[in-house]
């Protein structure tokens, strides 16, 4: 890889009292990239963002954001950074155009340019017809996509999204993709953290599977599956006893397994010939999660 | 590989440009909701104003040489700038920063805690400083006379506010729930109102209330706008106007320290 990196951590460490949520964690964000956090619910993915703002202070380890050290000079990335965070924290009683002035003039947009930034996150966001609304009469999409203009009125060089898409229906996930690829393909530097595996595979150059504050592994999506997942996979179904059984012959064959649901995945199966009758599917994402964390995700 | 480097001027300590975003954001706020913020902070010390005037103004015509009128119309508005400014600041913070999470979303943009108290404070302090005003105005209409020196009083209510304001940021930083706030207007909050000399002097009672009230905040808010109303009296009033100072500086510093320890983990 080359290039210069938008984001830096070197064994980020953060703990909670007992808890340690984000246990020496690596991360590179190179400039122009999208780079996918993925793990489930208490993987260490928002406290990894609030690390980023400053708005948590690291116990251990090195953070740079922008060419600027963190948390002393946090506020000048801070100037050139967007967040879009997990929980909406709009205010409601507010239009969405005001929404968007009082973040003009907190990102100290000046006064010549604040009317033509305010369109502008309103095209991007597809709200200019709603740009009269209070927030509170808006839809749960449009909201969204309010949070994340906001993050953009002041045309910032790294872009954080903290599950942009959560909550949301899957059409409405939909928009708010087109959204981000749009960011994607300005150049803009995105980290954003999901746990939706469809989302981290369509949009990141580069995902992170991350589990217990840790990096699990790294890479493209394609090179992860690649990589962990082999080719493809053969998904059995049948009654609970039987799958027992093909969890025991895959084993006995030195292939990995995982459940789901009703089936049984055996992985890595590729050219192989196998006992067993199911159907073979493209190896995926979530097969390379759950094999490397043992857990299930969303 | 090489790490971006950063580019732009350096930002320091107490920005105006973030002072100014958080204010923006409290006065386009404002436009919404002016008219039930203005309706508590007017109504209620002028019902105060008008119960005891009339009430008590009918037993007692005359308390420490003033009519009683002039003498609560002048003591009236250190309660409006308390009750504009401490509640206010209490439980708008503590909305700000658990439910609507506001605060979140200020200071992921480059803005600091101090930044942000600091702007909170300053905005409570004017909005005080105004309401501070109409006792005043309603006691003209009930016979006060008009004086020069009134024309400070909304600086006093704009310096007094500001440390009731930063009090209140304060009580909000250090509590865990809403309903802690109880425990700060029972014991502190109705106390340091009443022994203020607002509605009766000090000099009526017993020794450790005025020592108790010479410590009061309040009290030399009180003091200070009355001496406004019926003239100055040189050092009295620079000790009143220091306290005040003090207080707000005091309280300004210890309200960062307790925002800074809840919003920064």
């Amino acid at each position: 890889m080359t290039g210069e990196l938008a984001i830096r951590l070197r064994g980020a460490v953060k703990r909670y009292g007992p808890i340690t949520a984000v246990d020496g964690l690596d991360l590179d964000v190179p400039v122009g990239t999208c780079v996918g956090l993925l793990g489930p619910n208490g993987a260490g993915k928002s406290t990894t963002m609030r690390l980023l703002t400053a708005q948590s202070i690291a116990d251990e380890g090195e953070i740079e954001v922008l060419g600027f050290r963190l948390p002393e000079e946090s506020k000048m990335a801070r100037a050139q950074c967007g967040v879009s965070p997990q929980l909406d924290n709009l205010d409601v009683t507010l239009t969405v155009e005001q929404n968007l002035l009082v973040f003009a003039h907190l990102y100290r947009i000046g006064r010549s340019e604040r009317r033509d930034a305010i369109q502008r996150a309103l095209e991007m966001a597809n709200l200019v017809e709603r740009r009269d609304s209070r927030v509170d009469k808006l839809s749960g999409g449009m909201r969204r996509r309010l949070l994340i203009a906001r993050a953009l009125v002041h045309r910032p060089r790294l872009v954080l999204l903290d599950e942009p898409t959560v909550g949301l229906d899957p059409q409405v996930r939909q928009e708010l993709w087109a959204l981000i690829d749009a960011l994607r393909s300005e150049g803009t530097t995105i980290l954003m953290s999901t746990h939706y595996i469809e989302e981290a595979q369509r949009l990141a150059d580069t995902v992170m599977i991350m589990s217990h504050g840790r990096a699990v592994a790294a890479g493209s999506p394609a090179a992860l599956v690649a990589e962990h997942a082999g080719r493809e996979a053969l998904e059995v179904y049948g009654p609970p006893a039987r799958l027992v059984e093909v969890e025991a012959e895959a084993s006995g064959a030195g292939l990995r397994t995982r459940r789901t649901g009703t089936s049984v995945s055996i992985l890595g199966i590729d050219g192989n010939r196998f006992g067993a009758d199911g159907e073979r599917r493209p190896a995926n994402l979530e097969d390379v999660f759950v094999l490397l964390t043992g857990e299930e995700i969303a | 590989m090489a790490v971006a480097t950063g580019t732009g001027r350096r930002l320091h300590r107490l920005e105006r440009s973030a002072l100014t975003g958080v204010l923006v954001r409290e006065i386009v706020n404002f436009s919404s909701y002016w008219r039930s913020a203005t309706f508590s902070s007017t109504v209620e010390p002028t019902i105060y104003l008008l119960a005891f005037g009339f009430g008590f103004g009918s037993l007692v015509s005359r308390v420490a040489g003033y009519d009683y009128v002039e003498f609560v119309g002048t003591g009236t508005v250190a309660t409006a700038v308390l009750f504009s400014s401490a509640f206010p600041a209490m439980f708008g913070t503590f909305v700000k920063y658990q439910f609507q999470r506001t605060y979140d979303a200020i200071l992921a943009a480059p803005v600091d805690t101090e930044e942000l108290v600091t702007a909170e404070a300053l905005w409570i302090a004017t909005r005080a400083g105004v309401y501070g005003c109409v006792p005043l105005v309603v006691a003209l209409f009930f016979g006060l006379d008009p004086a020069w020196g009134m024309l400070v009083v909304p600086l006093i209510g704009w310096i007094a506010g500001f440390g009731w304001a930063c009090f209140g940021i304060m009580i909000s930083g250090y509590a865990k729930s809403i309903e802690n706030f109880s425990y700060v207007i029972s014991a502190v909050l109705t106390p340091l109102f009443l022994v203020a000399g607002t509605f009766f002097p000090l000099g009526g009672l017993p020794e450790w209330a005025q020592v108790l009230g010479q410590i009061n905040p309040l009290y030399h808010c009180v003091e200070l706008v009355r001496d406004a109303a019926f003239g100055f009296e040189g050092w009295a009033d620079l000790v009143h106007l220091g306290v005040l100072v003090a207080f707000g500086l005091l309280v300004w510093r210890i309200a960062i320290h307790a925002m800074t320890r809840k919003l920064i983990d």
